[in-house]
């Protein structure tokens, strides 16, 4: 059985270190071309990753979370801010369950 | 207080407001998300706001929570948040750019700790080097709601109905979407791989042998292992000491 609060710590432990080392060690710009491109694309492909197919285990079927994706990716297209996209994915899972 | 610290707390403090009303809404769907919708692993309020209070990272937190709902290894915890959290390090580079040279470790590990893309962002955005007051006042005023909307959420996933909870939860993917969409919108390269991505997210599991990987570390296999090819194959140009 594993200890949440050591989960949590962890959590909090790699998060810190992540963010002080280089801010007292490094002091330098990451000067690789690689390691910086690679950083670069991290926060897109993790949240991408996250999301699908994550967002279809939402309901009982798939059906509700497949719709959140498709109006969320349109109205993130269309420039709604990030409030709007998940009150309308939210909006949407609820009337999709209700009639399904 | 020196009157130029106290200045630059305020106006950290001020700019801090529109993030903590923000980070509060993201922190509520992630708290809906760590409630594990009934589950004996979700996280309590009280765990939710300590979690939250000491790690202050969304796609982190979601990552971290999704490892102790599906109860996998410490391990798993430790690569997955490096992985999830990996652009901070960028950040604290960039930051340790625009700080006096003569600035005490302790002011050093201080600013660092607060780094989330918001306060980065405000922060950078100052002239010159880079006060530690201002980052601690946008820190005060915006990590506590984030706290405390984790701690809201787990309490609403805890006793609104399940079809509520259920149309609640899928907010934390619609802020995904609102993060990753106009980026791609605008660079061909990043919506190839978002789309990229998202396959091979879905086919994964599908694949003998990669299909039993447990969720956390088929995040961190597919984040590190798309993000190497799409540095080899499409390398960013100049700095990107922002992104």
């Amino acid at each position: 059985m594993h200890n949440t609060w050591l989960y949590i710590l962890i959590m909090a432990g790699v998060s810190f270190l992540i963010r002080v080392l280089p801010m007292t060690l490094l002091r330098k710009p990451i000067k690789s071309r690689f390691l910086r491109s690679f950083l670069f694309y991290v926060p897109y492909i993790t949240l991408s990753v996250m999301t699908f197919p994550a967002i279809m285990q939402t309901g009982d079927s798939v059906i509700p979370g497949l719709i959140a994706l498709v109006l969320g990716i349109g109205m993130a297209w269309a420039g709604c801010g990030l409030f709007p996209v998940a009150i309308g994915c939210c909006a949407v899972v609820l009337v999709a369950q209700l009639i399904l | 207080m020196k009157a130029e610290n106290k200045n630059a707390l305020l106006r950290g403090l001020r700019d801090g407001v529109p993030i903590g009303a923000g980070y509060f809404a993201v922190a509520f769907s992630l708290g809906i998300y760590a409630a594990g919708g009934g589950s004996a692993s979700g996280l309590s309020p009280f765990q939710g706001f300590v979690a939250s209070l000491f790690t202050i990272a969304s796609a982190g937190e979601y990552a971290g929570f999704k490892v102790i709902l599906n109860a996998g290894t410490y391990i798993e915890m430790a690569l997955v948040i490096l992985v999830a959290n990996c652009r901070y390090l960028l950040m604290s580079c960039a930051l340790s750019q625009r700080v006096s040279p003569d600035l005490r470790m302790v002011h050093r590990i201080g600013m660092g700790a607060f780094i989330t893309d918001e306060i980065f962002a405000v922060s950078i955005a100052q002239k010159g080097y880079i006060p530690p007051c201002y980052t601690y006042g946008a820190a005060l005023s915006s990590v506590l709601p984030w706290a405390i909307g984790t701690m809201l959420g787990i309490i609403a996933g805890e006793i609104l109905p399940g079809i509520v909870v259920n149309a609640l939860s899928v907010a934390i993917y619609g802020m995904f979407l609102a993060i990753i969409i106009p980026p791609a919108k605008k660079d061909r390269i990043i919506l190839g791989i978002v789309l990229f991505s998202f396959a091979l997210s879905f086919a994964i599991q599908y694949i003998p042998y990669l299909k039993d990987m447990t969720e956390g570390i088929r995040i961190i296999v597919l984040t590190v292992v798309i993000s190497a090819a799409a540095a080899l194959l499409f390398p960013v140009k100049g700095e990107t000491e922002n992104a």
